[in-house]
């Protein structure tokens, strides 16, 4: 902050020097041409958000607005039990390619629902309680070993988590839980929660390390021991950031598509067991987008799911944002 | 509860956090022996060197390595600039109550959590279909050349995809560089844009070089966003012109691994072509983390 004044300061004074040369004059025009267009410049990460939403929605307004693609692809289709097969009570049902397209998107909903559950069930205490191990208890070696090897974790191409998931872990959870399916949601649960564990661990590390020293002296000097301070007094202080983290990790778990278009089995069924394959909102547009008509009710549909990503991300993202904001400011107010 | 077992609860459940961080290089190390035991020695000459063959059960897998580094490198001339100039202007040019500096950081985290599917059909919606069928009608292509999957698009796409990891780690590097540094400079009759040329981006090259490669490691290894703009299920020849299709690492890796009529035979290849992916990835992140590891330990030594 401070060297913005200082800079601003001695951009004013040369300004305020009486009768410019030529070339100083020049010298002026060119910086302020050089400032325009790096402020020009920096619309770009705006722009890029709003054409995404834009053209994303673009594609899926058709579903809104042409007759065929309403009459196909209403809210209540999509939203609604359908009776599909006369004398059959009504269902959710996908199959958007068929004579009469099913479009209910409701089991993409548990789909994704399930996924995600199960990668939080596990992601969630192995990167907080990981996180909690290297920001309170590992030896300083340790620890900064730790953080770029899971770094490396958050690097793996998520196709590879996938193809693990895929070739090796679904096979291993079949022999121990003797599952009929090979691919099903745990898998794809599993496989999801090693793409999201170095998210949450990266962030929650962050907002544990930034609890002041003195909030940990303080707890000590009262007979606490190390882990009851590190569980009842730097654990709720950088509670918000936890929170931003496991936010930050569902979002991406909703988002992520390869792992689950590998390692879920793909197949739309509404039910209530891990052991069943399922068929998530993501996956749904990867596998589907590739053979669909330029054009079609069932392309806006993809596009119509595309949205609902977006919005889903977008809220958890501002509401991650917000929180980490929070953490910040609590203890960098109240330490100083 | 005396303190002893108020300690020894403490111990038991320090070791289970301890238990959690190792579960996390475990598996990663479990990944990595896999990978290595079971691809290492498919890794040979002819396999980087050759196209595949036998429908997919055969050959190896150049041209998806050359579509890979080829995809990069549009994707760093592209994202580059402009990242690194946004980074720029947030933290030399903006004033510090800037508005539009705010919405910019704003839009750059809700940039970094949109879904990497979402990407590719921004792709698509915009890039192939608004901006490509722009192109062929204003410069009279009869059939489709630009409105269609290529290379082109999917950089760009993947240049849309990486513009947060570029501009964080620039913001980051500039911040590294010593306020003495741009007063100095100023003092001595610099403009600002000459200190920031000669005297900042210098300073902050490394963490730049840093947000460069993590760019690239991330590109490389994203798959859904090239799904529809531009990657090549088979294709022997190499990408000659922006609006050619290519063939990926990531991509391959998926076809290999979904879409092979005969699981047993295609193993050896899909195993050897994620080791040659992971190695990619790997080198490019362990040169991310040394140059900032070193940059970071300078900094600390110069404050």
């Amino acid at each position: 902050m401070d060297r913005q004044v200082v800079m601003e300061q001695g951009l004013t004074e040369t300004l305020a020097v009486p009768r410019l040369s030529a070339a100083a004059r020049r010298r002026q025009l060119r910086e302020k041409v050089i400032a325009g267009i790096v402020t020009l410049v920096a619309f770009t990460g705006i722009a890029a958000l709003v054409l995404i939403i834009v053209f994303v929605a673009k594609e899926a307004l058709a579903l809104f607005l042409e007759p065929e693609a309403r009459h196909e692809a209403s809210l209540s289709k999509m939203f609604l039990p359908q009776v599909v097969r006369q004398g059959k009570p009504p269902a959710f049902v996908w199959q958007p390619v068929s004579n009469v397209p099913k479009v209910s998107m409701i089991p993409l909903f548990i789909g994704t629902l399930k996924t995600t559950v199960v990668s939080m069930l596990v992601a969630v205490p192995v990167g907080v309680f990981g996180a909690l191990y290297a920001a309170e208890f590992a030896p300083r070696r340790l620890r900064e070993l730790l953080k770029p090897v899971i770094e490396l974790l958050a690097g793996i191409p998520s196709v590879v988590l996938g193809f693990f998931a895929l070739m090796v872990m679904a096979t291993v959870l079949q022999d121990t839980f003797g599952l009929h399916t090979r691919l099903n949601a745990l898998v794809a649960g599993i496989g999801l929660a090693l793409a999201i564990v170095p998210v949450i661990f990266t962030v929650a590390e962050d907002s544990l390390t930034a609890v002041p020293r003195s909030y940990r002296e303080a707890s000590l000097a009262l007979g606490a021991t190390p882990w009851e301070t590190a569980w009842k007094v730097v654990l709720p202080a950088a509670a918000p950031g936890i929170l931003a983290a496991c936010v930050l990790g569902f979002g991406r778990a909703i988002g992520e598509t390869m792992i689950i278009l590998m390692a879920s089995g793909n197949a739309a069924i509404v039910s209530a067991s891990l052991g069943d394959s399922v068929r998530s909102l993501s996956a749904t547009i990867a596998a589907e987008m590739g053979e669909v008509v330029v054009g079609s009710p069932h392309y806006s549909i993809l596009f119509f799911i595309g949205v609902q990503l977006f919005l889903f991300t977008f809220v958890l993202n501002m509401l991650a944002s917000a929180w980490t904001k929070k953490v910040i400011k609590r203890l960098t107010g109240s330490a100083s | 509860m005396t303190y002893t077992t108020r300690r020894a609860v403490g111990l038991f459940l320090t070791t289970l956090t301890g238990l959690a961080a190792f579960l996390m290089v475990g598996m990663l190390a479990l990944i990595l022996l896999d990978v290595i035991a079971n691809g290492a020695s498919h890794v040979t000459w002819t396999f980087l060197s050759q196209p595949p063959s036998d429908g997919m059960m055969g050959g190896g897998i150049f041209p998806a390595i050359v579509g890979t580094a080829a995809l990069t490198l549009l994707m760093t001339l592209a994202v580059m600039p402009v990242g690194v100039l946004t980074a720029v202007y947030l933290h030399e040019y903006a004033s510090p109550g800037s508005r539009l500096a705010a919405w910019v950081r704003v839009a750059v985290v809700n940039l970094a959590g949109v879904p990497s599917i979402v990407f590719g059909l921004f792709g698509l919606g915009f890039f192939i279909l608004f901006v490509g069928r722009g192109m062929d009608r204003v410069l009279g292509y009869e059939e489709m050349h630009w409105a269609q999957p290529g290379i082109l698009w999917a950089s760009l796409t993947l240049a849309v995809l990486t513009l947060p990891v570029v501009i964080v780690s620039t913001e980051e590097a500039l911040r590294a560089v010593p306020l003495d540094h741009r007063t100095a400079s100023l003092a001595l009759g610099a403009t600002q844009s000459q200190t920031l040329v000669r005297v900042v981006l210098p300073g902050a090259l490394p963490g730049i070089l840093t947000g460069a490669v993590l760019a690239i490691s991330r590109g490389a290894g994203e798959v859904a966003p090239i799904l529809f703009t531009g990657a090549a299920y088979f294709l022997p020849d190499l990408p000659s012109h922006l609006n050619s299709q290519f063939m990926h690492l990531g991509y391959h890796t998926y076809v290999l691994a979904t879409q092979s009529p005969d699981v047993e035979a295609t193993r050896p290849l899909l195993y050897a072509t994620v080791l040659v992916l992971l190695l990619l990835t790997f080198a490019l992140n362990l040169v991310a983390v040394i140059i900032r590891t070193r940059t970071r330990r300078k900094a600390a030594g110069a404050h």
